[in-house]
């Protein structure tokens, strides 16, 4: 299974009938709006509802008073631990107090904003940076808020050469083509929801709790998603509202979110401020790493971008301590958002030890070599793959690293400068069960049903290969059904632990089947299946890491991460302080690769969107109106096909059977790391500024 | 949204009576007008579809070039001898928006285009002059990076977002209106409006007229000239600042020149001081050039956050002269 396998899931997407949650019928449902908060906060005093209810086409609009009483739920599965309707305080701007009901989702949205809110107390929005930094406690704090090893003052102290310098991140949202949308239905105590999540099992747990009904009373379609990024992992609270609409009026409900609201109702990654100190001997051995973070957090749900995660396993030191910290702010509730945590800490990491070989004078990739760890400098586990030096290697020679001129502003082009900069990526490995069910019939042909949603990223290609691969048979005789809560359950398609899960579940069922059929790989399935005397075979196939539930990647023993090296070649027009990139080369350990086409698809897509980090994508926050100041895809630039050069990936040959039974890691997420502090690395190499703050922008390179 | 008729016409008499009905708007493309009725910015209660009108047309006679309000961008980009003789006017085009909105957007439409403030775009209607007159101007005080350094006022400090205008004033051109009381000739150079106390009149163009056409006079020098857009992302993005050059050489010297700037003010920004200044200095020489250029900026007033502008805005404009 080494060449590429093309989507059969194609077709439907080319063709526009692969059915999207928007697209289930709605030929009798009523359209939803929401009406949300104008003011980042103080307390709605009032809400009028008499010029919506008498608008054209309005059936009715509903308040707080009007909802079901919900069960209470955590977060996750929740996105923001709020009730779905707004009582009384403000927690930010834009966030949900009345829905309107109308025949059509024109009437309904023009409804939306002839309902007028009264509010009292409230005052101008804290701005990131000015409040306390607290400790962070809940689900949404994913890892330790503190680690530390060995004494970070004295490395520090004994070091011969120490850098120390604050990076900042910025707000970044999602932004995916296809917005959120529900459609719940309810038929007596059963409820139906066509939504776009990244996880149907969450949304069936959720709104089986929210709603007081057994889980098996909530059935949940998606079997696509067109984009998530993160941002529909967790259930917001639009979906409980679609479902508590439809039971109160008794007919079908549709709930599509406007891009607008995309901004405040789905997450967002959130800004950061990150303090790294290095010290190191004049020859390259670090003595002391130290990563602090703080990040701006919402009222509730104390999310936290764990973002020196990374630094606690990426190098050798003999001291190490990290700290995240958040600031609880009147903003919109962020949630993990392409690549979470690594992607904006490698940024601080990554720029730093570029800022340390500069000081010493060594090459980049050697200093990074020379501090590659035996085991996990934290826990002293062993790692159970980690092949970090052979993408450096392997990066430096594809780019030709070698030719590289260290001193700075050496490579001009007319009014170009050229600069050559690299980084290491990492991302931990989460992983979590998953299951398929696999049946063949008479004639050989065989389908394999899972809750998995295609998301974009090719898993029923990857599926039908992993079954196609065990049972021995060609893959155009699989065909694999998905995004459905009454197939056997998939975590979620977010995390990047897709592959490795489910590749692993469908293997356990192919191999089951041929277990019950006494066959071997390869064996014609309909003789099989005759041979047996059976019409139709069925098994189940189940995969979960040690323990049986989610895990990190530091579990059972081991230390279980992905790895690569990200090198770049930038243009700076110093004179209009523009900066573009011309080249990059990507070169990933991610476990076994089981689609070459696929996962290079993943990767140039990671690259794409790091650069959308390095050099484009910021929501300002106004801090005078207390909300993201543009929320549309004008005012919120996302990189465009122009902006890409060349991009080289490629893959070093990795198998790693402790993080799952079929070799494979995430590679998801890996892709997008990295790639800012390359940027950035390259851009000191081409100009001699360096940037610290993300987005880089015309200003940031104006002399 | 307000539900709204909607009518074609063929005819532009019958078009002008169209829009003396009240709470009437034109429609060309729809590229922009649509955008303002989703946002609320609009809520005209009758579309008049003007897209079948005979003002699409695009000539070259001895004067010059006429170019129809109705011709489609795309279209006046490749139309040959815009493409030889006036680079600085296709290159406008052809650095605007994307491919699928030039084959919809028109000439008119793009001159009446708004400013892309972004308090003006919001989802819901925050304090902006230009939106709800009276209510205020949050961006005096708020997010500026993209706002003007020329010519603003304390009720208004957004710029206007056409590239192509910047391009027609610096080609001297003249935009054509017809109304009820016959027809007017507007320069280029002021068809759009600075704020002052006035900022929801966002050009000369009056209730009820059309736009039926675009003259740029006949003008050998255009075929040096150039359109210097600088923006963050590559394709598909407004302008942080622009240059438009027009230049006369005798090898290697400016004998004439003309320059406008976009993305500095609610109107293209010609540097008329400039102008003269440039003229005798060679065309390779940046420092004179450089300075010629910003001892025009006198009345440059950045905001707090866009003083970035000043430097990029007169570099970029040495830079155009120097592609010319
Ligand atoms: C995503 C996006 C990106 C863009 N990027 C750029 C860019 O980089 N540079 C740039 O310059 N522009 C850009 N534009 C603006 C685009 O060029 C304009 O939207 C377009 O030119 C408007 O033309 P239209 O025919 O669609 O106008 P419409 O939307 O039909 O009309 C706009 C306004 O003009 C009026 N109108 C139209 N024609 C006439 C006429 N003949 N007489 C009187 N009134 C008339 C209408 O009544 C309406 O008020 C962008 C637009 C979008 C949506
Ligand atoms: S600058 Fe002009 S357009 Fe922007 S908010 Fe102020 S008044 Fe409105």
């Amino acid at each position: 299974m080494t060449t590429g396998l093309t989507r059969p899931d194609g077709p439907a997407k080319l063709t526009g009938t692969a059915h999207y949650a928007a697209d289930a019928d709605t030929s009798d449902a009523l359209a939803a709006a929401l009406v949300t908060t104008t003011v980042p906060n103080g307390r709605l005093t009032a809400l009028h509802t008499a010029d919506a209810e008498a608008a054209p086409g309005v059936v009715r609009v509903l308040t707080r008073a009007d909802l079901p009483p919900l069960g209470e739920l955590s977060t996750p599965p929740l996105g923001f631990p709020v009730p779905p309707l707004l009582e009384d305080t403000v927690h930010h701007e834009g966030e949900p107090i009345a829905v309107v009901l109308a025949e059509t989702w024109e009437q309904a949205r023009h409804a939306a904003t002839l309902v007028r809110a009264e509010y009292a107390d409230v005052t101008p929005a804290v701005p990131f940076g000015q409040a306390e930094d607290v400790v962070p406690h809940g689900g949404l704090v994913f890892g330790e808020t503190d680690e530390s090893k060995g004494d970070v003052t004295a490395g520090l102290a004994a070091a011969d050469v120490s850098v120390t310098a604050t990076y900042t991140t910025a707000d970044r949202h999602h932004s995916p083509i296809e917005p959120h949308a529900t459609l719940a239905r309810w038929d007596g105590d059963q409820l139906v929801l066509h939504s776009s999540v990244q996880s149907v099992l969450f949304a069936q747990a959720a709104l089986a709790a929210l709603f007081g009904v057994p889980p098996e009373n909530v059935r949940v379609f998606c079997p696509f998603v067109g984009g998530g990024f993160g941002c529909k992992g967790f259930v917001w609270p639009h979906i409980p509202l679609a479902a508590a609409a439809a039971r109160v009026t008794g007919r079908p409900v549709k709930l599509v979110l406007t891009r607008a609201q995309m901004f405040t109702l789905a997450g967002h990654q959130p800004a950061t401020r990150q303090t790294v100190s290095l010290g190191a001997t004049s020859d390259g051995r670090l003595t002391a790493l130290r990563h602090t973070s703080s990040n701006a957090s919402a009222q509730l749900g104390d999310y936290c971008e764990n973002t020196p995660h990374g630094s606690t396993w990426m190098y050798a030191s003999p001291a190490i301590e990290t700290s995240t910290r958040i600031q609880r702010l009147h903003r919109p509730g962020p949630t993990p958002m392409r690549s979470p945590h690594e992607g904006p800490g490698m940024f601080a990491l990554e720029s730093a030890m570029d800022e340390l070989a500069h000081e010493l004078g060594m090459d980049p990739v050697e200093l990074r070599l020379r501090n590659e760890p035996e085991v996990d400098p934290l826990t002293g586990e062993p790692f159970s793959s980690r092949k970090l030096v052979e993408c450096l290697r392997e990066g430096a020679r594809r780019f030709g690293w070698s030719e590289r001129n260290p001193e700075i502003g050496s490579m001009r082009d007319g009014h170009e400068l050229i600069g050559w900069g690299m980084a290491a990526a990492t991302m931990d490995s989460p992983r979590s069960p998953s299951s398929a069910r696999l049946r063949i019939d008479h004639t050989g042909h065989v389908v394999v049903e899972t809750g998995m949603q295609e998301i974009g990223t090719g898993l029923p290609a990857m599926v039908q290969a992993v079954a196609a691969e065990t049972l021995g048979c060609p893959p155009e005789d699989v065909a694999v059904r998905h995004g459905d809560s009454d197939f056997p359950p998939h975590t979620g398609t977010f995390g990047s632990m897709s592959t490795m899960g489910l590749g692993s579940a469908v293997r356990a069922a192919a191999e089951s089947a041929l277990e019950k059929l006494g066959a071997e790989p390869g064996d014609p399935l309909a003789g099989a299946l005759a041979e047996a005397g059976l019409t139709e075979l069925e098994s189940e196939g189940r995969w979960s890491p040690e323990g049986g539930g989610m895990t990190r990647g530091r579990t059972g023993g081991y230390s279980i991460h992905t790895y690569g090296s990200i090198f770049v070649e930038v243009r700076v027009d110093p004179d209009l302080g523009l900066l573009r990139m011309s080249r990059a080369v990507g070169v990933y350990a991610g476990g076994r690769i089981l689609n070459p086409l696929a996962a290079r698809s993943q990767m140039i897509g990671g690259i794409t969107w790091g650069y959308g980090q390095a050099v484009l994508e910021q929501s300002v926050f106004e801090p005078n109106l207390g909300r993201f100041l543009s929320k549309n895809l004008a005012g919120y630039i996302v990189p465009v096909n122009a902006d890409i050069g060349e991009i080289d990936v490629s893959f070093v040959d990795d198998d790693d059977r402790v993080a799952s039974a079929i070799g494979a890691k995430g590679i998801g997420e890996l892709g997008a790391v990295g790639v800012s502090a390359a940027i950035a690395n390259a851009v000191f190499h081409a100009t001699g500024r360096r940037v610290r703050d993300l987005p880089i922008r015309i200003h940031h390179l104006l002399p | 949204m307000r539900t709204f008729s909607y009518h074609r016409v063929s005819d532009v008499d019958v078009a002008l009576a169209a829009l003396r009905q009240p709470e009437t708007q034109a429609i060309a493309g729809g590229t922009e007008l649509v955008n303002w009725l989703k946002e609320g910015i609009e809520a005209p209660a009758r579309l008049v579809d003007i897209t079948g009108l005979p003002l699409a047309g695009v000539e070259s006679t001895p004067d010059g070039l006429r170019i129809g309000a109705l011709a489609r961008m795309s279209d006046v980009a490749a139309h040959p001898v815009v493409r030889d003789r006036y680079p600085v006017l296709a290159q406008s085009l052809l650095r605007a928006a994307s491919a699928q909105l030039r084959n919809m957007a028109t000439i008119g439409g793009n001159l009446l285009q708004r400013t892309r403030c972004p308090y003006f775009r919001a989802d819901t209607a925050l304090p902006c002059n230009k939106r709800v007159p009276g209510s205020g101007c949050a961006a005096r005080h708020g997010d500026t990076s993209a706002q003007a350094i020329f010519g603003w006022s304390e009720h208004c400090v957004a710029t206007h977002p056409s590239d192509l205008a910047v391009a027609l004033a610096a080609l001297d051109a003249t935009i054509v209106v017809r109304g009820e009381a016959g027809e007017r000739r507007i320069p280029a150079t002021e068809f759009h409006r600075l704020p002052g106390d006035e900022p929801e009149r966002h050009t000369e163009l009056r209730a009820g007229e059309l736009i039926t056409a675009v003259e740029v006079p006949a003008e050998s020098g255009a075929e040096h000239s150039h359109y210097l857009k600088v923006r963050e992302r590559v394709s598909y993005e407004f302008a942080v600042v622009s240059a438009a050059a027009v230049v006369q050489l005798s090898g290697t010297t400016i004998t004439g020149a003309r320059l406008a700037l976009g993305g500095v003010a609610h109107r293209p920004w010609r540097l008329g001081g400039a102008e003269q200044a440039v003229v005798g200095l060679s065309v390779s020489d940046r420092p004179a050039l450089l300075a010629a250029v910003a001892a025009d900026f006198g009345d440059a007033r950045p905001l707090p956050g866009n003083e970035y502008k000043i430097t990029l805005a007169q570099r970029a404009a040495v830079r155009a002269l120097q592609a010319a």
